[in-house]
């Protein structure tokens, strides 16, 4: 059985189908608010109800906050690791300003990665990734040493693991909200 | 994906200023970074509002979730309850025969105790408790063992209160806020408690792992008397712990003391009681003399 064109009908919105779909235009507000909100609220992760032994959870902020930057470069300006390692670190529990000097400090190092390699493939992008986030980890537990008593660098190895292991799903969800942000 | 070809600037003057103002950004916002770091390293109190703002905004969504979270508990509880209920009423009912002697012994005991305690005029802390509340987030991604409670300033909970649940001594208050409050769990590297064999009274002091693990090492160094299935309480000592809280089992011995895993599980525990310090008052005296985390030299 043939169904007719006219019966085919579109499953999204209403509007729509009588809207012109040629030259439409994406919301600048989803646009320029999406990866702000998505790292903004995987900081936040930390302030469920999570409760483990030592550090276990992954530091889902910096895990948003690398993804978008090695997928999408110049996205964010130079400077955006400070406003974004400042509010993860109300969230944290670190001493204030830790997160931001370590984020801005790990933004300044893909700045110099992008201008020496400028092809890079995936695993080639996992791997930045997989030791910027040892570093910033590492880093933060030596910051807190500074600050207070801290534990031994052995008690981050789980953490570090799970977090180089869910960076490619973190990817996965930022292409995703990347596709849906772009959309018109 | 390469980057973008805008930061490459080529002749254009205004490129090539605004793409150097950008860098100069970056580098002043992370000196700006190391400075605040540096002014809260200093004074770890400083920036206590800025992070109390923080949970005080996401507080409404962890009390709904650990709302559910202990509802759904709560259901799975009482449905494994019916599987094998008969002989599990059993053991209770053998259980509760042999605990209603001991329980007579005790308040006999606590009798004498109390009588000879009158004899010697020993005057004995109050653990009068502040405020019940629930814990409901924790700082699971950080080294810092840290958790918030439900419960702040609202029901009268202060800084430098400890903090305990049904099982065991959970930590203290370090910062409170309008209706959240903080607290240092036991298992924080920072987080000395005086504690004590409960079998004897053995002095000693624990201190957190940082990976749900406290060390306890003995006062008297040089021998570890302690064996695995060790009962450790809290000794009193100090004046902000209550004595006898229960606090960890030894299940391991180390080379100058023991492994203990603490009562209290923070995930697991369904409500925190905040209370009073112990010895109040000699301890305020205390503080005034040479305040917590700032070493003084006192005139003797």
């Amino acid at each position: 059985m043939k169904i007719p064109v006219s019966a085919i009908r579109l499953p999204n919105r209403p509007g729509r189908e009588y809207k012109s779909r040629f030259d439409r235009e994406q919301s600048m507000l989803r646009m320029l608010a999406m990866p702000i909100a998505s790292v903004i609220l995987a900081s936040m992760v930390t302030t469920l109800p999570v409760f483990s032994a030592g550090p276990l959870l992954p530091p889902f902020g910096l895990l948003m906050f690398l993804s978008w930057r090695l997928m999408r470069p110049g996205l964010w300006p130079i400077w955006s690791g400070v406003p974004f390692g400042l509010m993860d670190d109300l969230f944290s529990g670190q001493p204030f300003g830790s997160a931001g000097l370590l984020w801005s400090l790990a933004m300044l190092i893909v700045e110099i990665i992008d201008s020496r390699a400028i092809w890079r493939d995936y695993l080639q992008d996992w791997l930045i990734a997989a030791l910027l986030i040892m570093a910033v980890l590492l880093g933060g537990l030596w910051i807190a040493g500074i600050a207070h008593a801290a534990p031994e660098p052995m008690v981050l190895f789980p953490q570090i693991i799970l977090s180089i292991l869910l960076y490619p799903l973190v990817v996965r969800i930022c292409a995703r909200l990347d596709r849906w942000r772009l959309a018109t | 994906m390469a980057p973008p070809p805008h930061r490459r600037s080529g002749f254009s003057r205004k490129a090539q200023y605004s793409l150097f103002v950008t860098y100069v950004v970056a580098i002043a916002g992370t000196i700006v970074a190391g400075l605040l770091l540096t002014i809260s390293v200093v004074d770890p109190a400083g920036f206590s509002a800025l992070r109390i703002l923080g949970t005080e905004v996401t507080a409404p969504v962890a009390r709904v979730v650990s709302k559910a979270q202990q509802s759904t508990q709560a259901i799975t509880h009482s449905i494994s309850a019916y599987i094998n209920a008969a002989s599990k009423n059993v053991t209770l009912e053998k259980e509760l025969k042999a605990s209603r002697n001991a329980f007579i012994e005790v308040r006999a005991l606590r009798i004498e105790n109390d009588r000879l305690r009158g004899l010697l005029n020993l005057s004995d802390g109050d653990m009068q408790q502040v405020a019940v509340g629930r814990l409901i987030s924790s700082t699971a991604s950080s080294t810092r063992r840290i958790a918030t409670l439900s419960i702040g300033r609202n029901f009268g909970v202060e800084r430098a209160q400890p903090v305990r649940g049904p099982a065991g001594l959970i930590g203290r208050v370090i910062e409170t806020g309008p209706t959240t409050a903080r607290v240092l769990l036991v298992t924080d590297s920072e987080n000395l408690v005086p504690v004590m064999r409960a079998s004897d009274g053995l002095p000693a002091f624990s201190a957190g792992l940082g990976n749900g693990f406290v060390l306890i090492k003995p006062l008297n160094l040089g021998e570890n008397p302690f064996k695995v299935g060790d009962i450790i309480i809290t000794s009193g000592n100090g004046g902000l712990y209550g004595a006898n809280i229960p606090f960890a089992r030894v299940i391991r011995k180390t080379s100058d003391g023991a492994l203990g895993l603490p009562f209290a599980d923070p995930a697991n525990t369904p409500y925190a009681i905040v209370m009073k310090p112990y010895l109040e008052e000699a301890r305020t005296e205390q503080q005034m003399l040479a305040p917590d985390g700032e070493t003084k030299e006192v005139a003797e």
